[in-house]
């Protein structure tokens, strides 16, 4: 009973926001509802019994990654009017996606259901198994070698991004912790011998 | 928190009632508890800082002033609200209030005592890292919605401040779950219970494992100074107090806020270090443990956690007193280059410590 309860609040919610996110005019706005619909599947995850995963959700998307769409949405300067204007242009090419995306969704679903690989519980873990461990054993025995290249291509990418933003422009000073420490005595100071009425000259 | 006693039930209650009533009861006490706590911090903080700078601090309501952080409460609950005519209102008062509600959260999984704690999450120490990255938010939200150049400025800087400082944050969690081999809080704590060479921050004192002692010690003395430095970045604290430096940005995100809002971002922000001390206590210095021994005692155990929070505190407390403000610069250079690596570095050593030496036998507790 609670848990349907539960179950109703987070999924209605979820979907709510979800509409939100592409209804609401402030771009702004939008990326908030996505941080609540982020946040209420997270909450469906911890009814599944899969709390390691809800959190690494919160951790990563919700505590990371939308911060960043914030960021930069943010610093965007939008003309709302323009905005909305655009609507109805974008709105058939938007609908085929969402089409062809909840054709896939209920597609799959029903491929899994059939399959028999679904089933109505949470996957039985034995006592003391906590769900962490659960996880880590799987990804760092079986799939392994899909882990690893995971890991892989993300290094690839993010090593593409700072190859990409990195600039060195001439005349900018910049600030060398180690030169500055560095520095000695001898290097910074010059002593001069000023002689009475002939100055540096 | 489960009496085994036979009692006869007053009235006997449905188990799903019984339950939500003796949760919520115990959120209240809590809440009470850091309520309170947090009006004598906050005064132990003026105390502490005008003590550094040879001042006697608020003495005037009450003795010692301590009544001090009432008469402000009451200063702030009876100020009008001001909200900015630019301002977007529902994110400009749904930002204080998420600061506020978020920080409370935290304390759901902190374990208080020996079985002390509300909520006893199998994934605790993961809870409580999502949810203080949640922290941001209130922040940049503050920043934005005030609509005004000095708090978007602040919310800016301190989203990336908190986001840079969280991944060292994260890494210095991985070397003592590592330790442990848990991410259960109340176990973390037990994980320390024998005396304070297993305390995480002091396992150079466990001389029985010579000499692999000398290199996890040193390693996680230097998280728990890592841990601590990222815990002031993370809460904004001086000298990483960048987001609302004064000199620069009058207040940042504060700037527009007044009255009861203004006070549910001081109280959230307080709060916050609150749960920083406590963190510090459970991962580093053995939560309610003492240094030469468990304590399994309830009340015993939360007055020496207790105690331990406001020795942390006093160190939050001095380092505001006696440190110099960061140039922002200087503080993304110390997160990303200097803490960043050597927190990696640590989570290989003690992931080689524990393969090679191994942990203690884990006293499992039952999450709830």
């Amino acid at each position: 009973m609670l848990e349907a309860i539960a179950f109703y609040l987070l999924a209605g919610v979820a979907v709510l926001s979800a509409f939100a996110v592409v209804a609401a005019r402030n771009p702004v706005h939008s990326v908030l509802f996505l941080i609540l619909t982020f946040f209420n599947a997270a909450g469906l995850f911890v009814l599944l019994g899969a709390e390691f995963l809800a959190m690494l959700l919160i951790v990563v998307y919700v505590g990371a990654v939308a911060v960043l769409f914030l960021f930069v949405v943010m610093m965007l300067d939008v003309d709302f009017v323009e905005l909305k204007q655009g609507f109805l242009k974008y709105m058939p090419l938007g609908g085929l996606v969402g089409a062809f995306l909840l054709g896939e969704l209920i597609l799959v679903t029903s491929a899994v259901r059939g399959s028999g690989l679904y089933t109505d519980s949470p996957a039985g873990l034995p006592d003391g198994v906590t769900n962490a461990e659960r996880i880590g054993r799987v990804l760092y025995t079986d799939y392994l070698l899909l882990f690893q290249l995971a890991g892989l291509v993300l290094f690839v990418a993010m090593i593409g991004a700072i190859v990409l933003t990195l600039r060195r422009r001439d005349g900018v000073k910049r600030q060398d912790i180690h030169k500055q420490v560095g520095r000695t005595r001898k290097q910074g100071v010059e002593s001069k011998d000023v002689l009475p009425g002939q100055g540096l000259g | 928190m489960n009496p085994a006693v036979d009692y006869v039930p007053f009235i006997t209650l449905d188990p799903g009632v019984e339950w939500a009533l003796m949760k919520t009861g115990q959120i209240l006490a809590i809440m009470v508890m850091l309520l309170l706590s947090l009006a004598f911090l906050l005064l132990f903080d003026r105390k502490v800082w005008a003590a550094v700078q040879l001042r006697k601090g608020p003495n005037v309501v009450g003795p010692f002033g301590l009544f001090q952080s009432f008469a402000d409460f009451l200063k702030f609950v009876m100020k009008e609200i001001v909200i900015p005519a630019g301002a977007n209102k529902t994110v400009f008062i749904l930002a204080p209030l998420l600061t506020f509600t978020l920080a409370f959260a935290t304390w759901a999984v902190v374990p208080i005592a020996p079985g002390w704690v509300v909520s006893n999450l199998n994934v605790g120490i993961l809870y409580l890292f999502a949810i203080s990255s949640l922290g941001v938010y209130g922040i940049i939200m503050g920043g934005w919605a005030s609509n005004s150049k000095y708090p978007f400025l602040g919310g800016l800087r301190s989203a990336a401040q908190m986001v840079s400082y969280e991944v060292s944050i994260g890494f210095v969690l991985i070397t003592v779950l590592l330790l442990v081999g848990s991410l259960n809080l109340t176990s973390i704590v037990d994980n320390q219970r024998d005396g304070i060479w297993m305390w995480h921050a002091f396992r150079i004192f466990n001389v029985a494992e010579f000499p692999a002692n000398l290199l996890i010690g040193a390693v996680m003395f230097a998280m728990l100074v890592i841990f601590f430095i990222s815990a002031l970045a993370e809460t904004n604290r001086p000298p990483f107090d960048l987001p609302e430096a004064e000199s620069e940005l009058v207040a940042g995100y504060q700037v527009e806020y007044s009255s009861t809002p203004y006070l549910l971002f001081m109280i959230g922000e307080y709060l916050n270090i609150t749960l920083m001390c406590a963190m510090i206590n459970i991962l580093f210095l053995g939560g309610w443990h003492l240094p030469w021994g468990p304590v399994d005692n309830e009340w015993l155990g939360f007055l020496i956690f207790y105690a331990k929070l406001w020795a942390m505190f006093f160190m939050f407390a001095m380092v505001k007193a006696i440190v110099p403000r960061y140039r922002y610069d200087q503080l993304m250079r110390l997160g990303w280059k200097i803490f960043l690596p050597t927190s990696l570095v640590a989570v290989a050593i003690a992931a080689g410590y524990v393969t090679y030496i191994g942990r203690p036998a884990l006293t499992t507790v039952a999450g709830g």
